[in-house]
């Protein structure tokens, strides 16, 4: 018997994404790596190319009828992003993605707000991306790095916290939920231990944004970054959203266009927030893409995605740990990601012979070098999932895995 | 299934690794590391003059990366070392036999790789 999604009519949002009609071979596209980016429906490809149509051109720049249109189109998706996830539109920063975002944000806290012996605290959940810049920054500028270690399960102890805080401690960063093993971190809960402690909360949201609704005030986060590409938007598109009394306090990373008010030879004065930290003409397509994108998620109910994911995710766990010599990794609880390893056989081997079946996921450290040592592994296969997956690619990738085990055995 | 890079002789290959192991004597040894994959090769070669007079590798990983080792230790034994240090994709290719997309060529010249830089070390 088929099985049917209880919260959302996958076969009608698959109808959307114009990707799904094609073949890889003679196969069916089973897309299980939404961890590592999206598909775009076609009303974000639409937006894109409407943009480029109708009204291309610069923002913030031109006293004309299309560089007005796109400046009102740009700001509108700062305010529908600002919308998204609880924040004011003066606290959201375009950037090229989480990464940069994470970067951007660093170099601006060591350059105007931390100082020398100041501690740091990150995980060894991390993706690289919220773990390097930490790790380089503190290196160069003499602070000192601490490492929030995960329990076996794979979830994060807030006890060990507790611990690890200090009075120097001046900022937490952490991942909402892992890109491969898909925990859920209580965010809630770190956030208030950290401001017990007058520390900063940055969020690597890249996993949770596209999936679960947050509101960042609610949440009581300072600092939290995503991007556009795991959310059905275009990639090189991301955002930074950094509470407005921190905004207004630290200075600006990246220098140039558009983030001025005034130059003169011997100074320059900052734009107002958010432009100060807007330098260069902005990625103006992909704004647009996440607008749309935002438009989408909106009409399919965050809360449906996240339910429907969470049911998929049950499912998998269940049905991949019949599998003889499957070994599963992270909590019982985890979101629309399952990182396994299939007896001895190589991740990328596995993804090989999966990908002649038309299955595509992931395989290798997923940018989490510090977590695979910690798991004594080289990497896993990983399946994610999003709102167009069913309960039938899963069935699908369950069985082609046995036949992975026939080939290699 | 249509599996075409799993082909008999590579999964032979794979799963019973010509050349493998450490050797007590060897004049050089090198080893490497993809770090896209985290495949590992280190190989340890005894020449005569300029002959290849022995060659074991040990290391982890793909199928790809491990069988290409042991194809490719198993047919430089006895060969001018001036001769290896010339092959490149296409020699690989010809030994392997199979078609390898471009994200997984990283894998199979891994050691060949390690074997020039040994040489050329």
């Amino acid at each position: 018997m088929k099985l049917m999604s209880k919260y959302l009519d996958v076969e009608k949002i698959k109808e959307d994404f114009p990707i799904f009609q094609r073949k890889i071979g003679n196969n069916q596209l089973i897309y299980l790596d939404s961890a590592s980016t999206s598909h775009k429906p076609i009303s974000v490809l639409d937006s894109i190319s409407n943009f480029y149509k109708l009204h291309n051109s610069n923002v913030h720049r031109g006293i004309y009828t299309l560089s007005e249109e796109a400046t009102t189109l740009y700001e509108e998706s700062r305010l529908k992003v600002a919308n998204f996830i609880g924040a004011n539109d003066n606290e959201i920063i375009f950037t090229h993605g989480t990464t940069e975002s994470i970067n951007m944000v660093a170099k601006s806290l060591f350059s105007s707000y931390l100082k020398k012996g100041d501690e740091i605290i990150t995980t060894n959940l991390e993706h690289h991306s919220n773990f390097v810049p930490w790790q380089y920054l503190s290196k160069k500028y003499g602070l000192k790095l601490i490492i929030w270690e995960i329990s076996k399960e794979g979830n994060l102890d807030l006890g060990k916290l507790e611990n690890l805080i200090t009075d120097k401690t001046k900022l937490i960063a952490v991942t909402h939920i892992s890109n491969v093993l898909g925990t859920i971190n209580p965010i809630d809960k770190i956030a208030k231990i950290a401001h017990k402690n007058n520390s900063l909360i940055l969020i690597d949201g890249a996993q949770s944004v596209p999936h679960t609704q947050i509101n960042v005030k609610e949440l009581n986060i300072d600092i939290l970054a995503f991007s556009g590409h795991k959310m059905l938007a275009t990639t090189g598109i991301g955002v930074l959203y950094v509470k407005k009394d921190i905004l207004d306090k630290i200075d600006p990373s990246s220098f140039g266009g558009g983030m001025i008010s005034q130059v003169t030879q011997e100074d320059s004065m900052w734009a107002p927030i958010p432009w100060k930290f807007e330098a260069g003409t902005p990625n103006i397509e992909g704004a647009i893409s996440i607008s749309a994108a935002i438009d989408y998620l909106n009409k399919v109910g965050l809360n449906n995605i996240h339910n429907h994911e969470m049911q998929l995710s049950k499912y998998a766990s269940d049905l991949l740990v019949k599998i003889p010599g499957l070994q599963l990794y992270g909590p019982n609880i985890k979101s629309g990601i399952i990182s396994f390893n299939l007896g001895k056989i190589h991740p990328h081997d596995i993804s090989t012979v999966l990908d002649t079946q038309g299955i595509a996921v992931r395989g290798g450290h997923h940018c989490c070098m510090p977590l695979m040592k910690s798991l004594c592994i080289n990497g896993t296969t990983r399946a994610s999932f999003y709102l167009y997956n069913t309960f039938e690619d899963i069935e699908y990738l369950s069985k082609f895995l046995l036949k992975v085990k026939e080939v290699f055995k | 299934m249509d599996c075409n890079i799993y082909v008999e002789n590579i999964l032979d290959h794979y799963h019973n690794p010509r050349n493998f192991g450490k050797p007590e004597k060897f004049d050089i040894y090198r080893n490497e590391f993809n770090p896209l994959c985290g495949d590992k090769i280190s190989v340890f070669i005894k020449l005569n003059k300029n002959i290849i007079e022995d060659i074991k590798f040990t290391g982890n990983g793909c199928a790809i990366s491990q069988a290409a080792a042991s194809i490719l230790t198993e047919h430089i034994k006895g060969k001018d070392i001036e001769e290896i240090k010339q092959y490149g994709e296409h020699q690989i290719m010809e030994l392997l036999g199979i078609k390898i997309s471009h994200l997984r060529l990283k894998c199979a010249l891994l050691s060949i790789k390690t074997i020039q830089n040994a040489l050329n070390q």
